[in-house]
């Protein structure tokens, strides 16, 4: 169960090795916090040992975003080892820029971000509603705001996954179950090292505490930075020609 | 029987769950239906929803609300044979008219009989008359069999203390027997005191307590420095008749009057409106206008239940809720006291006025909260941030000073910090492994706190 202020005592994030995942986590970190469980494709590559979430037991399962068929049997395990589930962090998802020419990159791209995100969401929203309670959040991207020429099929598997997060947040009022949105600007993370940095980046820490401060106030959308929202508010009217030469 | 699905909080509004809502009257619940309502996620009772957490909710579960049932009152023995579901509202109502008071009285009359009992409340009679409890004579308790059994601490004496502040884990208290008191008038005679800082308060209540009945301090928690706990001290007793009409003549025509009335309600969708600013500002007006002596007659929703003339007043806190943060403290640890005062005050969370109490002995309640020592209680807005690291910084203080903390406020605790509290944890635990040992009767508390 969640307590008065906001503190889980079970997360899952899906996604497990995801370094806003494990941050968000982190800051979620409080004497109530008791059971970690990472959702990851290999969880023979994990050291378990060489993390550490306060006093929480940390445990692993195998989780493949793009396997659709195991969702829902996965969730139910987990439930079954575990117990009820406050937190479950939809932290998966795979950067990349497949152009005209790979439409087969394109489409695994896709499988994993957006259709994963549905099938896995499904998965726990059920269970959240059986339970009566827990939030998952979702890891979209203001790439999704407003697509752009550079990462446009990225961007459109975010805009998939964040116009289904909202959504799903909608169908579960009054269930107890919540979702929250998180729409981080460009974040600094071993996935995307080596990229050129956006105007407004983050660390993934200050998403992990933009998530923590969401959670206490029962956001169901999380921009960071804020700014963004209003940034992204004017944008997404800009003219195609700015948008396009804001595009570098 | 009606049913309904929706999401429940306590009195706090923090950490809402959803359940399956079922007013019903006690008759209607036979085995049968037991047997439906446990599937999937158990059972719990539920009176009016004033805990301040989630020992009332039951998340994806069932949530039973006892329709009222009868008020039997017999003057000659001074007792009253009441359902589980009427309120303390309902039962002054019928009682102060006829001479006779509740043996304790929380802060609210919005609780029900068997909420009193399942919480075992205190008053400001607790350093005199002890909890609610101790006045129960009998009880009827549905097991989880569907069975229902009539039970004295005579009979019983097991499933009696575990099910007097057993937070309805033992089953649902469906009657009672509660000893009264006897009144001459509805009005008490208070002497109120303004007192400049915390030495001065403790000294008081530690040489004067034993003079009244009834005895509470509020405090402001907000003041630091040389006003640091400074207090209004409020400590009365019944009014005789002769008192009465000796402050009061035109009072002697009706000794007993009560009727109650609720004045205004907060709107829904307010905003914290309690912020430091705010609360500062009240603090200081309520301790100014407070005098520095004086004895006067007050009704007895003016000095046990002013709270109540506000309805719905925890919307004040706004969306975010807020946390009641009660815990007890040996008398011994008079210094985790004060360090506890001065941590809050300089914290810079607005707690609202604390209120400050003496207890007397426990109940006998295996998870009873009452036990000798200072009680404070702070009412914090919890969306703010940083207030779980202040909850368990205090938590830590008061563990340490062999303290402990109220199940019927807790919204924050862990299984560790209830076992350090309640050292006849496991022979409660015990006892409801026998009762019920399904695990049927299940709150979102006792899943976070491991009670079962």
């Amino acid at each position: 169960m969640n307590n008065a202020v906001h503190q889980p005592q079970t997360v899952l994030v899906l996604g497990g090795t995801s370094d806003i995942g494990q941050a968000i986590v982190s800051a979620l970190v409080s004497p109530s916090l008791r059971r970690v469980i990472l959702a990851v494709r290999n969880p023979d590559t994990v050291d378990v040992g060489a993390l550490s979430f306060g006093s929480a037991e940390i445990s692993t399962v195998a989780f493949d975003a793009a396997d659709a068929q195991q969702h829902e049997q996965l969730i139910a395990d987990v439930v079954e080892r575990h117990g009820d589930l406050d937190v479950v962090i939809q932290a998966f998802g795979q950067l990349g820029a497949p152009g005209l020419e790979d439409p087969v990159a394109a489409a695994e791209l896709a499988t994993v971000n957006y259709v994963g995100a549905v099938s896995s969401g499904l998965a726990v929203a059920r269970r959240l509603r059986t339970q009566g309670h827990g939030t998952l959040v979702v890891l979209s991207s203001v790439a999704g705001v407003r697509t752009r020429a550079s990462n446009f099929v990225y961007g459109s598997t975010k805009a998939g996954q964040d116009a289904f997060a909202t959504g799903l947040g909608q169908s579960l009022h009054g269930s107890g179950a919540r979702v929250m949105t998180v729409r981080p600007g460009f974040v600094r993370s071993s996935m995307t090292t080596g990229m050129p940095e956006a105007p407004f980046s983050v660390d993934v820490g200050d998403v992990a505490t933009a998530v923590v401060a969401g959670l206490r106030k029962g956001r169901s959308v999380v921009w960071v930075p804020g700014i963004l929202q209003v940034v992204f508010g004017l944008l997404r009217y800009a003219p195609d020609v700015v948008w396009r030469r804001l595009d570098r | 029987m009606r049913t309904r699905q929706l999401e429940l909080s306590g009195w706090g509004r923090t950490s809402p769950s959803a359940a399956r809502l079922v007013v019903a009257d006690a008759d209607e619940l036979d085995r049968t239906v037991l047997d439906e309502l446990a599937e999937p996620r158990g059972i719990i009772a539920r009176g009016m929803g004033r805990a301040y957490g989630d020992p009332a909710q039951n998340a994806g579960g069932a949530v039973v609300r006892l329709a009222r049932g009868p008020i039997v009152l017999d003057p000659r023995a001074g007792t009253v044979h009441v359902g589980a579901g009427v309120s303390l509202d309902e039962l002054l109502r019928h009682v102060v008219p006829r001479g006779f008071f509740v043996p304790v009285s929380p802060g609210t009359r919005f609780v029900t009989v068997g909420g009193a009992i399942a919480s075992d409340i205190h008053g400001k009679n607790h350093h005199a008359d002890g909890t609610f409890g101790a006045h129960v004579e009998s009880m009827t308790i549905l097991l989880a069999d569907g069975t229902r059994r009539a039970i004295t601490p005579a009979s019983d004496p097991t499933l009696w203390w575990a099910t007097v502040g057993g937070m309805g884990l033992t089953g649902i208290i469906v009657d009672a027997t509660v000893k009264l008191l006897p009144i001459e008038t509805s009005r008490c005679l208070v002497l109120t005191e303004r007192v400049p800082n915390l030495d001065s308060l403790l000294e008081r209540m530690e040489t004067g307590d034993h003079l009244h009945r009834y005895s509470v301090a509020w405090v402001d928690m907000v003041a630091t420095g040389a006003h640091l706990g400074r207090a209004v001290l409020t400590r009365g007793d019944h009014a005789t008749y002769d008192e009465l009409v000796a402050e009061r003549p035109s009072a002697g025509d009706d000794p007993l009057a009560f009727a109650p009335a609720g004045l205004a309600a907060v709107p829904h969708g307010m905003p914290n409106v309690l912020n430091r600013l705010a609360v500062r500002a009240f603090n200081e007006l309520w301790y100014r206008k407070a005098p520095s002596s004086h004895l006067g007659l007050e009704s007895i929703t003016g000095f046990f239940h002013p709270l109540d003339m506000v309805g719905d007043w925890n919307r004040l806190y706004g969306r975010g809720g807020f946390l009641q943060y009660q815990f007890v403290v040996p008398f011994e640890a008079v210094d985790t006291l004060r360090t506890i005062v001065a941590t809050v005050a300089a914290s810079g969370h607005a707690s609202f006025l604390a209120v400050l109490k003496r207890f007397g002995p426990e109940s006998g309640g295996l998870l009873s909260f009452p036990t000798p020592g200072w009680t404070l209680t702070l009412d914090l807005p919890a969306a703010v941030a940083g207030l779980g690291g202040l909850v368990g910084e205090l938590d830590r203080m008061v563990l340490d000073a062999g303290g402990r903390h109220y199940l019927a406020k807790d919204a924050t605790a862990t299984p560790e910090i209830i076992r350090a509290g309640y050292p006849r944890l496991d022979e409660w635990l015990e006892i409801r492994r026998l009762v019920d040992p399904t695990g049927r009767w299940i709150s979102d508390q006792a899943r976070r706190l491991d009670l079962y």
